[in-house]
């Protein structure tokens, strides 16, 4: 005997309430691929629809503001190294400069040059991990392999350049530790016709890809107003359709020299966020030739700043001015005045914020570490629920966050 | 904008002299008001930062700072408020984005926000017991039980050391030259160590 049993979908639809089952809470992370570290998102879902979500936070802290208040400003700087741990040298950078505001301290031109050519190239390598990684997540992995390559040569210039490949700690107050190294620039030429093919070829892999635009397009909208009320900055801001970066409207190491485009999105969608940060490593890599073209020559530090920048070793171990110096400095820390500044730098993630209180001395009073990555998470308990389950992954790959920076 | 715009609407403001932006300090009960005269008059549409300050010595004790920045003209404003009884009004209302920002100022420092519409911990767990970021709570930590019990249970710990001697180069504040650079903890050495 044959049994046949006829749903219609009329009727499913007419029981739904009867039908409905109990919502399961599901714990995402803390250690879970899509959650690049340690991020815990609580879930409540109603079948495969997320109902609410309440990210769960602070497993990386390691209270960088409190060390901060007890060591002295340069001692700081690899703490800097490991907040936003993708982009360690343009962490370096806007730190450096917000203690700088304070002292007041102009720079030589060849130092903000240097700084503009390591942010760039921060900028670079944390996009490219960040793409690869949003892909992976989305399943092309491909693209992975592809972007990182790129990445691991980039690595090898930063290697030249300050002497470590991930944690950089290049700059000090007023200043770079050191030079750039003799034909480093010609390299950094190469490396630009490199990553552009990549980007070229990223971009065929991914920008028309269906699988891709099935996952990413038209998932978690942000609407202009709701990305200015979270207070979303860097390419998650643009892509909603502010047309707000840093380095235009507020520029900072001489930025405004160079000339880049700001790609803005429109819809504020996952897709939009990823062409968002696909355009900026084009224009990234425009402002790195221009600065190698343009490099000029003189100090890497301020010379004048005899209580904040360490002398050239040369001279303390022959002049008795400069060993004193340079004691004062490595015992006590570089002398900023009292005062207060709140300095932010368009950073890879978006703005990356220092706010230093200062009662004179070599160690702050009190310093505060605005992560944009700690924003861009805060915004989750708005935009993920009534998505499925499997969007998440698209979601936090398309915000692009790193937990040492969220987390301090 | 011109600082005397919310001077002059605001008579209780105080101006602060400052070197990077305009700086107010605003009562904790025209707070709420100035955040939203600012956001919906002047167009400081964005909360850039919004963190807690502990100052030992002053009454009030603590204070919260915030940064607000208006996106069409690339310009900040800094407003000093001083919490009253360590009470501060949330103004999570008016920007969505300072809810994470008053749980971590709270979970740091203590500072309560008045109508907070989720006033947890956030860095720390929720039953840890003190606030890190205050003046008197020492580098090295202060030894907690841990917050899983049954964990606790299994590996026989119910606290868990602190992974450093006193911590890394520290200063009490004064000049740095007039002591070695070292752990300051000097009863917690390699040979003697803790308990």
């Amino acid at each position: 005997m044959k049994i046949t049993k006829e749903i219609s979908l009329g009727d499913v639809a007419a029981r739904a309430e009867e039908l409905r089952g109990e919502n399961m809470t599901l714990n995402m992370g803390p250690s879970h691929p899509a959650t690049h570290g340690v991020l815990r998102l609580s879930l409540e879902l109603d079948g495969d629809k997320v109902v609410k979500c309440d990210p769960v936070i602070g497993y990386l802290h390691r209270g960088d503001e409190k060390i901060a208040e007890n060591m002295t400003y340069n001692q700081f700087v690899p703490y800097t190294d490991r907040l936003d741990y993708l982009a360690p040298l343009a962490n370096n950078v806007a730190y450096a400069i917000a203690v700088e505001k304070l002292a007041n301290l102009k720079l030589p031109a060849r130092a903000e040059a240097i700084r503009v050519l390591c942010c760039e190239m921060a900028r670079v390598s944390s996009h490219l991990l960040g793409l690869g990684v949003y892909a992976m997540d989305t399943g092309a992995w491909t693209v992975f392999m592809y972007t990182f390559n790129e990445r691991e040569k980039l690595y090898s210039l930063f290697e030249e350049l300050t002497g470590a490949r991930f944690t950089t700690s290049y700059t000090r107050i007023g200043g770079v530790t050191r030079d750039l190294p003799e034909g480093w620039l010609a390299k950094v030429s190469a490396f630009c016709d490199g990553v552009e093919r990549t980007i070229d070829e990223v971009d065929k892999l991914l920008t028309r890809n269906g699988i891709f635009l099935e996952r990413t397009e038209g998932i978690a909208p942000i609407s202009k107003e709701l990305a200015l009320a979270y207070g979303l900055t860097g390419p998650n801001l643009r892509a909603s359709g502010v047309p707000f970066d840093l380095r235009k409207d507020k520029p900072y190491s001489g930025y405004e020299q160079y000339e880049f485009d700001v790609p803005v999105g429109t819809k504020g969608d996952c897709f939009d966020r990823y062409l968002v940060r696909m355009e900026e490593l084009r224009q990234s890599v425009r402002i790195i030739r221009q600065v190698v073209k343009t490099m000029p020559g003189g100090l890497w530090y301020a010379d004048d700043a005899k209580k904040i920048f360490l002398p050239p070793k040369a001279k303390v171990l022959t002049k008795m001015e400069e060993l004193i110096q340079n004691f004062m400095l490595v015992t006590e820390g570089p002398q900023i005045p009292a005062g207060e500044v709140y300095f932010e730098a368009e950073n890879p993630k978006g703005a990356l914020g220092f706010y230093v209180v200062s009662n004179g001395g070599g160690v702050p009073y009190r310093l505060r570490i605005r992560g944009p990555s700690f924003v861009s998470l805060s915004i989750l308990p708005a935009i993920v629920p009534g998505n499925f389950l499997t969007d998440i992954a698209s979601i936090l790959g398309s915000l692009d966050f790193v937990m040492g920076e969220c987390d301090r | 904008m011109e600082s005397t715009v919310l001077t002059q609407r605001f008579p209780a403001l105080k101006l602060l002299a400052s070197t990077d932006m305009a700086t107010f300090e605003v009562p904790t009960t025209d707070l709420l008001a100035v955040v939203q005269f600012l956001r919906d008059q002047e167009g400081f549409d964005l909360l850039a930062d919004l963190c807690g300050i502990d100052w030992p010595e002053r009454q009030p004790r603590f204070g919260v700072v915030i940064h607000l920045l208006n996106t069409q003209k690339a310009q900040y404003v800094r407003l000093h408020v001083p919490a009253v009884n360590d009470s501060v009004p949330s103004i999570a209302a008016l920007h969505p984005g300072a809810n994470w920002h008053e749980r971590e100022a709270y979970d740091m420092f203590g500072i309560q926000f008045a109508g907070h519409p989720d006033p947890r911990r956030i860095l720390m767990w929720d039953s840890y017991p003190y606030h890190p970021l205050r003046k008197e709570f020492p580098l090295a930590g202060i030894e907690v039980p841990l917050p899983a019990a049954d964990v606790a249970e299994v590996t026989g710990q119910g606290v868990e050391p602190a992974p450093m001697m006193g911590g890394p180069f520290v200063s009490d504040g004064g000049k740095m030259s007039e002591g070695e650079p070292s752990g300051r903890d000097q009863s917690w050495t390699e040979k003697h160590p803790k308990r």
